[in-house]
């Protein structure tokens, strides 16, 4: 019953090989077996969504998946989700513009689950944004980045902008942030930068 | 900069710059955050090493009792299974055991790293099994035999019944009672008469009794450690999952008995803490006893359902607060009485934030006369922990009485507030509890909080919306944020070292855990040494290499490091501009530094890189003058007061569902003043963050007991953390008055979390205000709104 099973996974592209028991999570397959540690834990009951992979092109909790469930399957962690290494795709690179992390521990689990949700809705309303990221649990920035780093992708894939963006060492090249935000009896009244 | 100069020290900040420069007042993107957006971040459980064996806890089924059987022979039999350690093998192990910021000799419960002989708490670790993999660790906890012979627990209810009345039945027998801790202090004043006078002849007397439940940190990543004891280098390493590397090695050190020279301890990326991980608690040290004693490997990595059950709580506590005014509102006196449940072990001597409490409730207003006592009991439930924002109850229970009050009196509640906070023309301040504030702005923040959610349109619109049977309300909350830093706390170094390329390497005692620490001090050290930011690199969380610190707790980083880093900073160039003027032949009174190049002012010919500066600072050291020490390095450790200050006011506007009594939370607003902002976007999303935990606490989140001290929400599925659908955004403001400390920054960071909970609550209170009060509980569940919809709320 707890003997180990040989399974075999296509990851990030790459196909990867793993002798695993029954029992073992395919989050702790990914983390332990192929050295993916991207993939985050911080529940392993399926409600945070730290450990969101993409099976087969669905977004699943990989801690609710067995490692032997994904035999044969196409997976995607957060370590295959940028262009090319050292770049960032277009979600990635709107977390950073809009301070959507801060200890970063949620963000491959957001990073994955919204890459899924604007594959499915490109063109998502506001409330359609919060409702499709309350499936997963941030406990640092209290979503105002995140739900700015989403409108500014769907901005950006609506207006043909390319994805990928330099991932070190940008400073942003707009001026100042109160150029352009409104003031009310003289007081700058600001919102994060990028907001819309 | 995205903010205004406004108060009264606004233009009286010492200092060649005002705050805004190339890169400090920017809102410079995070160098942290290309590795955690690409999963290639580095947290404890991805370094594991891999011959470390995993632990597994037998925890505390019940709440109070004795053990009658332990027998972990079948678990220690257990193929893959190394040891399986009981309190009897580790708890000799323990020769002291106390936290550095509370001293050797403060008051606690009798501390053990596994229970032994009886239980305390549900939750309570009794024995820990080391296994080759997490797996098989908890299949042996199944193997182990335990019978507990349950007691009466001893279990505050959410009503403020404290069941320290119940002195029979001792949580802690050595220590005699179960009160923890009393104010005032012995020798202060137990009452104070002309506060007594006041209460019996002001024109008006206001008294409620608030009570603030259990709510609790939830770091995304939990808790954990991997320690290994090398006898032949004769050194215990540590990597842990904390705020504050150099506790965790003084700590460790002290219960070994070991020295802090045999102990290193490192941190890497920490995914978040709220103050769970600024001490070290008993499973942590077991593990670290374990590695000792098993000389091997142990890691382990706490999860949720320990992190829930036993990861340290917080809140949970009454205060009732009692303030005279006269008949035009303007308060006259206040007098507090603090009572806390601070569990079976705080992590921290007897628990407890009322002494700060006490300092603060004040907070922005001029109150007159003023006394403040406090009790804390001890329970059977998990210890008490600090919480961003631990003291927060002051601002909790002030704000919704000053509601309360001008309703009462008829007075608009922002009137009521602008009547009595200190004026610009009181500055400096001294409060009764004897703090000085300098340079604080309540009134310009309330003002600035005002006019963004639009007060007084607001006002209108919900008497219209009334009319229509809608239920909305606006709330508003203002307050003094108190920064201690007491002790070596309040005197951080920063050391900036730049070798002969010219680049800074930045070290310094921190802990970041999400607050942006890498890029924040990289803008200001780069600030003053005039070179890029990408030729800075920030240095923290390892003992070998940080200058002794406190890591990075109670909102000090700004106000410890980044002034330290400023004067580091300036010192280093002072010597690159001295090693400079050698190689110039000109005065360096007379050389600037800008964009890596050191020039002659006004001859820009004349000109050497800072990475010419470094190469003969160290290799063409006989250069030199003889009295100038060769290399370029500087440090500074700065001497801060032990109380800094910010302050900020919150406003919420709710709209209620008469049907299902939800809570929507239509905008939320708050004006602050930190002072000088490093970076504007990190500072709104430290209030961003702060104030969703606010409304976690008051909406969702509450750790539940049963009568017996069972623990009910133990999984994220009954402890409700709120989403992204439930929360709006943030709209802030900013007012700036620099402190007078280097670099004219101030506290922040724990503001939004303590403020937000009495901004919201007096909302939900002005919109039920038409079916009568809303009773004095929390948290606000839907239940306890159509309670007061329906007319049957229980006060």
């Amino acid at each position: 019953m707890t003997d180990p099973h040989p399974i075999t996974m296509t990851v990030n592209g790459q196909e990867r090989s793993a002798i695993v028991e029954p029992r073992k999570t395919l989050a702790d397959v990914l983390r332990e077996d192929m050295r993916l540690t991207g993939t985050h834990l911080a529940c392993e009951h399926g409600v945070c969504g730290a450990c969101t992979v993409l099976l087969d092109g669905e977004a699943v909790r990989s801690c609710l998946v067995f490692g032997v469930q994904a035999d044969g399957a196409e997976v995607t962690t957060v370590e295959g989700i940028a262009p090319a290494p050292g770049e960032l795709s277009d979600v990635q690179a709107a977390f950073r513009d809009c301070h959507g992390l801060q200890c970063g521990f949620c963000t491959p689990g957001f990073v994955v689950s919204i890459h899924a949700f604007l594959e499915k809705n490109p063109s998502p309303s506001e409330e359609e944004i919060r409702s499709g990221l309350s499936g997963n649990l941030c406990r640092c920035t209290g979503y105002t980045g995140i739900v700015n780093a989403v409108r500014q992708v769907v901005r950006e894939r609506a207006g043909g902008a390319p994805a990928g963006s330099p991932p070190n060492g940008e400073q942003p090249t707009e001026g100042p942030p109160t150029q352009g935000v409104p003031t009310i009896a003289g007081h700058a009244v600001t919102t994060l930068p990028s907001a819309p | 900069m995205t903010a205004v100069e406004s108060g009264p020290a606004a233009g009286t900040q010492s200092g060649s710059h005002s705050g805004v420069g190339r890169f400090l007042g920017q809102s410079v993107k995070r160098r942290e955050d290309a590795r955690l957006v690409t999963g290639h971040g580095r947290y404890l459980e991805d370094v594991l090493w891999p011959d470390a064996a995993h632990v597994a806890f037998l925890r505390s089924p019940v709440a109070r009792g004795r053990i009658t059987t332990l027998d972990v022979s079948a678990a220690a039999a257990l193929p893959g299974v190394r040891a399986v350690l009981t309190g009897a093998e580790l708890n000799p192990l323990a020769k002291s055991f106390w936290q550095t910021a509370m001293g050797k000799d403060s008051p606690q419960p009798p501390r053990r790293l596994l229970a032994a002989d009886d239980v305390r708490y549900a939750g309570e670790p009794i024995a820990m099994v080391l296994a080759d993999s997490r797996y098989l660790a908890e299949d042996a906890l199944e193997l182990i035999d335990l019978d507990i012979d349950a007691q009466p627990a001893v279990v505050s209810d959410h009503r403020g019944v404290w069941g320290a009345a119940k002195d029979e039945e001792l949580v802690h027998p050595e220590y005699g009672s179960n009160v923890a801790s009393t104010l005032p202090y012995p020798g202060m004043p137990t009452e104070n008469p002309a506060l007594e006078e006041v209460l019996s002849s002001a024109a008006h007397v206001f008294e409620e009794r608030f009570h603030q439940h259990r709510y609790i940190c939830v770091p995304m990543e939990t808790r954990g450690l991997q320690a290994r004891w090398d006898p032949a280098r004769d050194m215990l390493e540590i990597v842990s999952s904390t705020q504050n590397v150099h506790e965790v090695r003084s700590m460790v050190a002290r219960l070994l008995g070991l020295s802090d020279l045999q102990v290193q301890a490192r941190a890497e990326d920490v995914g978040g803490a709220f103050g769970l991980k600024c001490f070290v608690d008993k499973e942590e040290l077991a593990v670290a006893a374990a590695a000792y004693s098993q000389q091997c490997a142990v890691a382990w990595i706490e999860d949720r359902n320990e992190n829930l059950v036993a990861g340290g709580h917080s809140r949970t506590e009454d205060l009732t607060v009692t303030m005279a005014t006269d008949a035009d509102g303007k308060i006259l006196g206040i007098k507090g009485h603090h009572v806390e449940d601070v569990g079976a072990y705080p992590t921290y001597g007897v628990g407890g934030n009322a002494g700060l409490a006490m300092m603060m409730l004040p907070g922005p207003y001029d109150v007159g006369q003023y006394f403040y006592s406090a009790e804390a009991v001890f329970s059977n439930t998990c210890g008490m922990t600090p919480y961003r924002g631990p003291f927060l109850m002051e601002t909790v229970a002030r704000e919704q009485l000053v509601d309360i009050a001008a309703a009462k009196l008829g007075i608009d509640p922002l009137e009521f507030r602008r009547r009595n906070m200190i004026t610009p023309e009181q500055l400096p301040f001294s409060t009764p509890t004897g703090l000085v504030l300098e340079t604080i702005t309540p009134i310009e923040t309330l003002d600035q909080a005002a006019e963004i959610i639009g007060y007084e349109d607001f006002r209108r619109e919900q008497a219209a919306a009334r009319e229509e049977g809608r239920i909305l309300g606006i709330g508003f909350a203002s307050y003094i944020e108190g920064s201690p830093a007491f002790g070596a706390a309040g005197a951080e170094q920063v050391t900036v070292r730049m070798d002969m390329a010219g680049k800074a390497l930045v070290f310094m005692g921190s802990g970041s855990h999400g607050q942006s620490v890498e890029t924040t001090m990289a803008q200001v050290v780069a600030e003053e040494l005039g070179i890029d930011i990408d030729d800075v690199r920030i240095i923290q969380g390892d003992t070998t290499s940080a200058p002794y610190g406190t890591g990075t707790a109670g909102s000090r980083t700004a106000t410890t490091f980044g002034g330290a880093a400023r004067i580091a900073g300036q010192k280093l160039k002072e010597k690159i501009l001295a090693v400079a003027a050698v190689a110039l032949e000109a005065s360096p009174d007379d050389l600037e530094v800008s964009d890596g190049v050191v020039s002659v002012k006004g001859t820009p010919g004349a000109a050497v890189t800072i990475e010419q500066v470094a190469a003969m600072a160290y290799a063409g050291h006989t250069m030199l003058p003889p009295e100038m020490e060769p290399g370029l390095e500087a440090k500074h450790r700065i001497r801060n007061p032990p109380l800094m200050f910010s302050n900020a006011c919150h406003a919420a506007i709710v709209e209620i569902d008469r049907d299902t009594g939800a809570v929507d939370i239509k905008r939320y607003v708050v004006s602050e003043d930190c002072g000088n902002m490093i970076n504007p976007m990190v500072v709104e999303g430290q209030i961003t963050g702060g104030v969703v935990q606010g409304i976690g606490g008051v909406f969702y989140e509450h750790f539940v007991y049963d009568g017996d001290g069972n623990p009910l929400t133990t999984t994220f599925l009954d402890y409700l953390l709120p989403t992204a659908a439930d929360v709006p955004d943030i709209e802030i403001g900013h007012v700036v008055t620099p402190s007078n400390t280097p670099g004219g920054f101030k506290p922040m960071g724990e503001g939004g979390a303590i403020c937000s909970p009495p901004a919201l609550i007096n909302a939900v209170r002005d919109a039920l205000a038409p079916f009568g009060g809303l009773p004095n509980v929390q948290p606000l569940t839907p239940e306890v709104v159509l309670d007061v919809i329906d007319g049957t709320a229980a006060v």
